[in-house]
This record gives structure tokens, sequence and C-alpha cells, in this order.
């Protein structure tokens, strides 16, 4: 358990930038969640905490103490791997002895703890089981047990539920935390998968071709995105392109958008992101549509149904946006049906194009 | 189910029964005409009191064999000729595992393909040529003494031409592609995750090598082994010509048989004889190599 911290690192593979100068710091004790599309840096950034990587330069530390010239065996971490990388020549007790008997570990106190773990980890009876023989679940249970048995100063997920199905993950996800919870570890955790990173983590850092493009609280990141980037790739963003006036964003056609924060420099081009479910979308019927602030008239373009929501796809200008509505026994406007669109100043969240 | 009861086997149709008959089929054949066939003339001959051939007169008897149990010097060149297998075979791992390891696990890309061209080379010269190339090297003045002299002067000679070691470094050269192919094969099928995991828990290279590379790649040890020290039995061509007057093995007691001594039954019974010991370790050794696996 201790603290972890990243302080301008980069590693440049040949001539791509897979890092460049990232800084974080991981609180002793949290639960991190390193997000962002594929490429962008993520499991570079674990295996470098690892230690599978060589940083080219920069500092980790772990605990205080500077890591980058330890090899991997002498750090101290607990890793799991997404597919789990279980020792196939093993049972499962001897899977998660074997950090205890690299480190001598007596026969007595191996046995306790491997059963400690186990238990923690709910896989009780299984000790004799060979990889081959468990459920996907299972092996990743027995993954988490293993770089949990050795007391690690921090836990390390290269995107450990990305080989489950969908009812897997959800399961997984609750123990994960659980677990997390029970042992109070530092862990870091990558994942490209966005609903992932906000169940689980404390914190979220966004990354984006090699740079820590954000970083806060679930929530933080999703409300408050500061980059047109965090915000399409958490949740459903429209993006809607304007320039300062008078303190207001005006979009191409005039509308004039309020956001709560202020936008900037009188006459700078900005973008606005407005979540898909902030907008409240209302039939225009025959009248004439309002130009209020956030307010735009629009025309329903065709609905995807998703059971719990129904998601419109709205045409405004030549923009194609997305409005999601909950399933509270609606009646569905038809395509085509001319509709007004609006949301409170509050959601109107000005970002980095 | 009671279509593949008809196919004889549970879980095969019999279309796909008829498809593996066509595509192992003519393999089949072949090796009954080309091995079976042929050696079972050399067990019968290896019954026969001489040569059936022009006017000799040949009778059925146990003689052949029985000579290998009354005579010590079957019995002590046998030995002597597993003892070369297995020293053979432990060279060919010792210095052929760690080049399969390379090649599997820390060379990628064009390299390996170069570096593999030049373990496959040696196959694709004469093995006569290649040992009589080694006399080049090992012989009194040769290569490696003038080379080893050159280094340190007044070192004399080496004298390695005509000895034991000399047979060993010839058929470690010519059969250490077997062993470096095998091991490739079972090392490259190591995830290199298992071996990042193993080193997250704590494992030096060392631990990493003996607790998880090496049971992982023993399948193909093993076949290497097999490989190796079954034709390395019965060789006689490196024994002959890097040992002289000191490569006397089973091997080439038993070419002796049938190219000077014209006694093809006696040089028949001793190889049934070497098969037969052959088959009786791996029958006792492999279900002991499999619980360890």
């Amino acid at each position: 358990m201790a603290q972890v911290t990243l302080h301008e690192v980069s590693k440049v593979f040949g001539r791509l930038k897979a890092l460049d100068r990232v800084s974080i710091q991981f609180e002793d004790g949290e639960f991190y969640a390193l997000l962002g599309p594929s490429g962008s840096g993520k499991t570079t950034l674990l295996r470098m905490i690892a230690g599978f990587e060589i940083l080219d330069s920069g500092r980790i530390t772990i605990a205080g103490e500077p890591v980058e010239d330890k090899p991997v065996e002498k750090r101290e971490i607990g890793m799991v791997f997404q597919n789990y990388a279980l020792f196939p020549n093993m049972n499962v007790f001897d899977n998660v002895a074997f950090g205890l008997s690299v480190r001598g570990t007596g026969a007595a106190e191996t046995k306790r703890r491997v059963g400690e773990s186990l238990e923690l980890v709910q896989l009780v009876g299984l000790d004799q089981r060979k990889p081959h023989q468990l459920s996907g679940g299972q092996k990743q249970r027995v993954a988490l047990a293993r770089a949990l048995v050795t007391r690690p100063r921090v836990l390390l997920l290269d995107e450990p539920l990305g080989a489950l199905d969908k009812a897997l993950r959800v399961e997984m996800q609750i123990e994960l935390k659980r677990i997390q919870r029970n042992v109070a570890i530092t862990t870091i955790f990558v994942t490209h998968d966005q609903e992932e990173a906000l169940t689980l983590s404390d914190r979220i850092g966004i990354l984006n071709n090699g740079r820590l493009v954000q970083e806060g609280s679930p929530h933080e990141i999703y409300e408050r995105p500061t980059s047109a980037f965090t915000a399409r790739f958490l949740g459903d963003a429209n993006l809607l392109r304007g320039t300062v006036r008078n303190g207001f964003v005006e979009l191409a056609d005039g509308t004039r958008l309020s956001s709560a924060m202020p936008p900037g420099a009188e006459g700078t081009p900005v973008v606005c992101a407005v979540r898909a479910e902030k907008i409240l979308l209302e039939s225009a019927g025959g009248e004439a549509l309002g130009q209020g602030e956030n307010e735009l008239p629009a025309r329903v373009i065709s609905h995807i149904f998703a059971g719990s929501s129904l998601t419109y796809l709205v045409g405004w200008r030549d923009e194609t946006l997305k409005v999601h509505v909950q399933n509270r026994g609606f009646e569905v406007i038809p395509e085509g049906a001319a509709v007004r669109l609006s949301w409170p100043t509050g959601d109107t969240v000005v970002v980095q194009p | 189910m009671a279509r593949s009861a008809v196919a004889g086997a549970p879980g095969i149709s019999r279309s796909r029964l008829t498809t593996i008959m066509v595509l192992t089929g003519p393999a089949y054949i072949w090796l009954v005409v080309t091995v079976l066939l042929p050696l079972s003339v050399m067990l019968y001959f290896s019954f026969l009191s001489d040569v059936p051939i022009g006017k000799r007169v040949a009778v059925l008897t146990i003689e052949n064999y029985a000579a290998f149990f009354e005579k010590d010097f079957y019995r002590i060149l046998m030995l002597r000729s597993f003892r070369l297998g297995a020293e053979v075979t432990f060279y060919c791992f010792l210095f052929g595992f760690p080049c399969a390891y390379v090649l599997a696990k820390v060379i990628k890309g064009r390299w390996r393909e170069a570096l593999f061209l030049l373990i496959i080379l040696p196959f694709w010269s004469n093995a006569l040529v290649r040992i009589f190339s080694w006399t080049m090297v090992l012989r009194g003045n040769g290569i490696l003494e003038r080379a080893v002299n050159w280094l340190i002067p007044d070192f004399g000679p080496l004298g390695l031409m005509f000895t034991y070691p000399a047979i060993i470094v010839g058929l470690v050269h010519s059969y250490i592609p077997y062993m470096i192919l095998t091991c490739y094969i079972s090392l490259q099928a190591i995830d290199d995750h298992l071996i990042e995991a193993a080193r997250s828990l704590g494992a030096g290279r060392f631990t990493v090598l003996r607790r998880l590379v090496l049971p992982l790649a023993f399948p193909g040890i093993l076949a290497g082994a097999v490989l190796i020290f079954v034709p390395v039995l019965g060789s006689f061509m490196e024994p002959r010509i890097l040992g002289g007057r000191i490569g006397t093995f089973i091997g080439t007691i038993i070419e002796d048989q049938f190219t000077a001594v014209f006694n093809w039954p006696l040089g028949a019974a001793l190889s049934f004889i070497m098969l037969g010991i052959v088959l009786l370790i791996l029958l006792i050794g492999v279900p002991a190599v499999r619980r360890v696996i």
C-alpha cells in the first residue's frame, strides 16, 4: 500500500510518442482508472510502473522510493493480465503460492496466506484444479488472489475484465470493487471501457495520444469535460461550434448558448458540449420555433430503441445531434417531425476544441 | 451415436472417416511398403544362421540373439553407445536450449529468420562432407590447433583427433538443430505474459527459467532428446571418421556386419536388440515424464 507518482514520464517507440510527459499522482489506497482508446499509451504507462517498459525520461516513485532502475521482480507490485496469465503447469494453489515460494515463505505460512487469498476472492475448494479446468470468472479470481497474496504495494490491472462476457463482467466489477476496498490497496486499472471506469474508480485519468488529457473523479470528468475529446469519449456528447459574443456562445445560425462558466475572450471560436441525456426534446407542432437561449430547432431523422431509453437522431442545420429520452411510456415522435431542443444553462459545457 | 458406432470410433461420422482414410492412406501405404516390409525382412534375417543369398544354406536359429547375451563385448559396446547417446543429447540440450530461447523470446522479426537459416544451413550440405570438414578442424596441426597456438604460443598439440571428445563434437554438430527446432516450437508457445506474471510476483530470471520455462518447454526438450538419442545410438559415420581406432560402438559393429563381415543375421539381431531397448526405455520413461508435467 503506497502512493505512486509519475513525474514527466515519456516514452518513444521508434517515431511514435507513446507517452508524452505524463505526470500522475496515485493516492494511497485509491482506485484509479487509466482510460483511453487503443494506442493512447495507457497500457504502456501501466507496464512502465510494473517495470516491463523502460522509460526514456521522467521519474517513477513507489512509496516515495524511485524505482526506474529497479527490475520488475524487486518492485513489489501485483499485476493482473488481460488473459490472466495463470501458470498452466501449476494448480490453483501453486499458482497463488508462487509469489510466496519465490520469497521463501514457509509451508505453514504459505498455506495460511493462500487460503486467506482464495477466501478473499471467494474461491475456496478449487485448490487442486488446473487453470484449464476453470471458467473465465474463476481464472480472473485466481489471478487476483495470486497478485494480492504477496501483499504488494500497488495492484496493476491490465484490462482484467476484457475477456469476460457482459453479465460476468458486471459481477466481477462489483467483486473487484469489494476486494479492493477490503484490501485498501492502491490500484491502477487500465481500461478502454468507459462504463467500467466510471463504475469502479475513485479517479479517472483520460489518455489520448500519449498525453494525460484530463483527470478527476468520475462525476467531474463526466459532467465537466475540459476537451472535446473527453466529452466525446465518455458518454454521448453533442459538440456545437460557435464564437464568443457578449458573454454568450453564438452558433453559426445566431443561436445563443449560455453557460455557467465563462466562455472565454470575445470573438474566440469555442466548442460547446451538451450531453445527449440532458437535452429536452419537445414536439414543436406547427408553431414557430423560438430562438431563445440554449434552444435549437431541429427535425427528427430517426430513433434507436434501447429498452430503457430511446435515442433520437435529430438534424440541426447540417449536423446530426443525439438526444436520449428515458422510456416512461412516451409516444414516439415520428421521423421528419419538427422538434425543439432545449437544456439548462449549467449543461452547456465549454470545452477545448 | 448409432452412426459413430458404425465408424468404430466415437464421435467420428462415416463421411469424416472416409476423409481421414483418403488423406492418411497414402502415407500409411508408403510407410508399410518402405519401412515395415524391409524391417520385417530384416527381422526374419535376424533369426537365420546365414544370409540366404546365392548358394548359402540358412536355417532358423536364435544364436544371433544369444550371442549378445553370451559375449560381454556386445553388452559393453551397447552401454558405451548409450553413454554416447546420453552425452550427445545432453550437450545438444546445453547448447541448443539457450539458442532456441534467444530465437523464440529475445529476437523478433527479420533477424530471427536469418538466424534460423544459419541453423538449418548445415542440413543442406552432405553429412559425410560435414564430418570430414571436422577432421580438418580437429586433426593435429589442424585449424583449431593452430588457432589455439596462435592465441596462446607454445600451447602445444591439442590431441583431439581420434578421441571420444572428437566424436562428441561431430555428433553434437550434426544433431543440435533438432534440439533447437523442437525447443523453439515449445518455447514460442509460451505466452510472454506468463513470464511477465512470474516476474511481477518477484521471481528472478533463474527462477522463471526453472519453475516456468523449463517445465513448459519440457515436451519440446523431450522430443528433441528422442530425435537425437535414438539415431546417435546407431551412428557409425561420426565415430568411425572422427574416432578412428577408438570409434567402436554398437552402430559401427552393426555396420561392419552388413558391409565388412557379411553377417547380416547378426547385424539385424543387434539392431533389433537395440530397438527393443529403446522401446523399453520409452515405455518406462514416457509415463513417468507424463506424471511430472
